[in-house]
């Protein structure tokens, strides 16, 4: 009897696996599940799933959508990673150039190498001057960007205790006010930071990796989305999340009555747009532990869910360890742009 | 990219304004060969930057842009007051 056929795909680590179109399939229905479950959301059609299915196996190293279905692009830190991830010194407004005239992005955000808010603010006029450079150059738009990291203002780095240190010593309520107070301060630099910008022409401003401290960092985002949007209302603002989930390090924060903490895309996104947001970057986290059908599956059930009810743009965060991407500096392109496909084809996302 | 920072359009609704505002159909506005006739007849800046004399690039690229598809472009807008020209 001949060995049933074995369809080359990867782990969320990156590495090598082959797997029958059972296999396949039992983990596209796995992961969709699992997402349903989680987000209390509608599971992908039988159709998406045999579609996930068909991407998957698709033959060929790079997969690729219809010309007419291309979206945009936009990133985070992405004027720095060619003078930090490859070494090779290049001025920042040089790299922006580089991403239009080379690369062909279709946006690119000037981004300190120290990628934070809290470290911004003390060079921010030095860093609008670097954007103000890199506007005269290029043609497409160009953002501003750094973290909210709201880790970065405790003790003894920061002004406020550190919550990390309160919670396990039983210390509730002291580590709920540190976050409160920590908010205040990370809003005040943000907006700083976003006056300098707009001064100097931003098109947009970035807020990426928003909730990576937890609930309290989420607010941040959408505080500062808030009033800098009251003070520059022509300056779009894309806030960008750190994961699927909010995670409830203080658990009582809310926005519009609506509680932070648990929240997944398709309710992060409702309140990014009453803040005022031009872009919503949704992620979903890759477990590394399971095949690509499964992550892929499952991100698709949150990313349709969030794109369907969402009324701005929403930008999938495709990017080392997100949206069904391995965990791995050197990306495969063949998880990439089945990636890539299978988000365009059946979320509807509007960017990447 | 820029109808969704500017106006917050999903990516069908933006590619139709831009379409519609340039006279194109969707499927020219994806068209490589047909953008870069476009960009470089109207003067909205390509990726190749040659005879440099006659390109446009950078912000006389977008001044151009900002008018052909009625929206504002800050650094457009910031330059203007920089040189005294608003």
């Amino acid at each position: 009897m001949s060995e049933e056929k074995k369809f080359f795909t990867r782990m969320g680590d990156g590495s090598i696996v082959y797997m029958t179109e059972a296999e396949i399939k039992d983990d596209i229905r796995a992961g969709v599940m699992d997402a349903a479950d989680r987000g209390k959301i509608a599971p992908l059609t039988e159709d998406e799933m045999n579609h996930i299915y068909d991407i998957v196996t698709m033959p060929g190293g790079i997969v690729g959508v219809d010309p007419k279905d291309a979206i945009v692009t936009s990133n985070d830190s992405g004027s720095d990673k060619i003078s930090t991830k490859c070494s090779i010194p290049v001025d920042r407004s040089i790299n922006a150039m580089i991403h239009e005239r080379v690369l062909g992005a279709d946006s690119v955000d000037i981004g300190y190498s120290d990628y934070n808010y809290k470290t911004v603010k003390g060079v921010a006029k030095r860093e609008a001057g670097v954007l103000k450079r890199a506007l005269s150059y290029t043609t497409m738009p160009l953002f501003y960007g750094a973290m909210p990291n709201l880790g970065f203002y405790t003790k003894p780095d920061g002004p406020v205790d550190n919550w990390a240190v309160l919670l396990p010593e039983g210390k509730i309520k002291e580590a709920m006010a540190a976050q409160e107070e920590a908010v205040d301060h990370a809003v005040r630099d943000i907006v700083f930071v976003a006056e300098q910008m707009y001064d100097a022409g931003a098109d947009g401003f970035m807020l990426d990796t928003s909730g990576a401290a937890g609930d309290a960092d989420f607010l941040v985002s959408l505080k500062a989305t808030e009033l800098i949007k009251e003070k520059f209302p022509d300056m779009g603002v894309e806030i960008g999340m750190a994961g699927e989930f909010v995670l409830g390090m203080h658990g009582r924060l809310k926005y519009n009555d609506v509680r932070l903490a648990g929240l997944y895309p398709h309710q992060q996104v409702k309140l990014v747009e009453q803040a005022g947001a031009s872009i919503f970057g949704a992620v979903v986290n890759t477990n590394c532990n399971m095949s690509f059908p499964w992550n892929i599956a499952r991100v698709c059930t949150f990313i349709k869910a969030c794109s369907e009810v969402a009324t701005i743009p929403v930008h999938a965060n495709a990017g080392m360890g997100v949206c069904a991407i391995p965990m791995c500096e050197n990306l495969p392109a063949d998880i990439v742009s089945r990636a890539d496909k299978c988000l365009i084809e059946i979320c509807k996302i509007d960017g990447l | 990219m820029r109808l969704q920072i500017a106006k917050k359009m999903r990516i069908n609704e933006a590619k139709q304004y831009v379409a519609d505002k340039l006279g194109l159909t969707i499927e020219e506005i994806c068209d490589v060969v047909t953008m870069s006739e476009v960009r470089e007849d109207r003067g909205f800046g390509l990726g190749n930057f040659e005879p440099n004399a006659e390109a446009n690039i950078g912000m006389e690229a977008k001044f151009r842009i900002a008018e052909a598809l009625d929206i504002k472009i800050n650094s457009v807008e910031r330059f203007k007051e920089r040189a005294g020209l608003k």
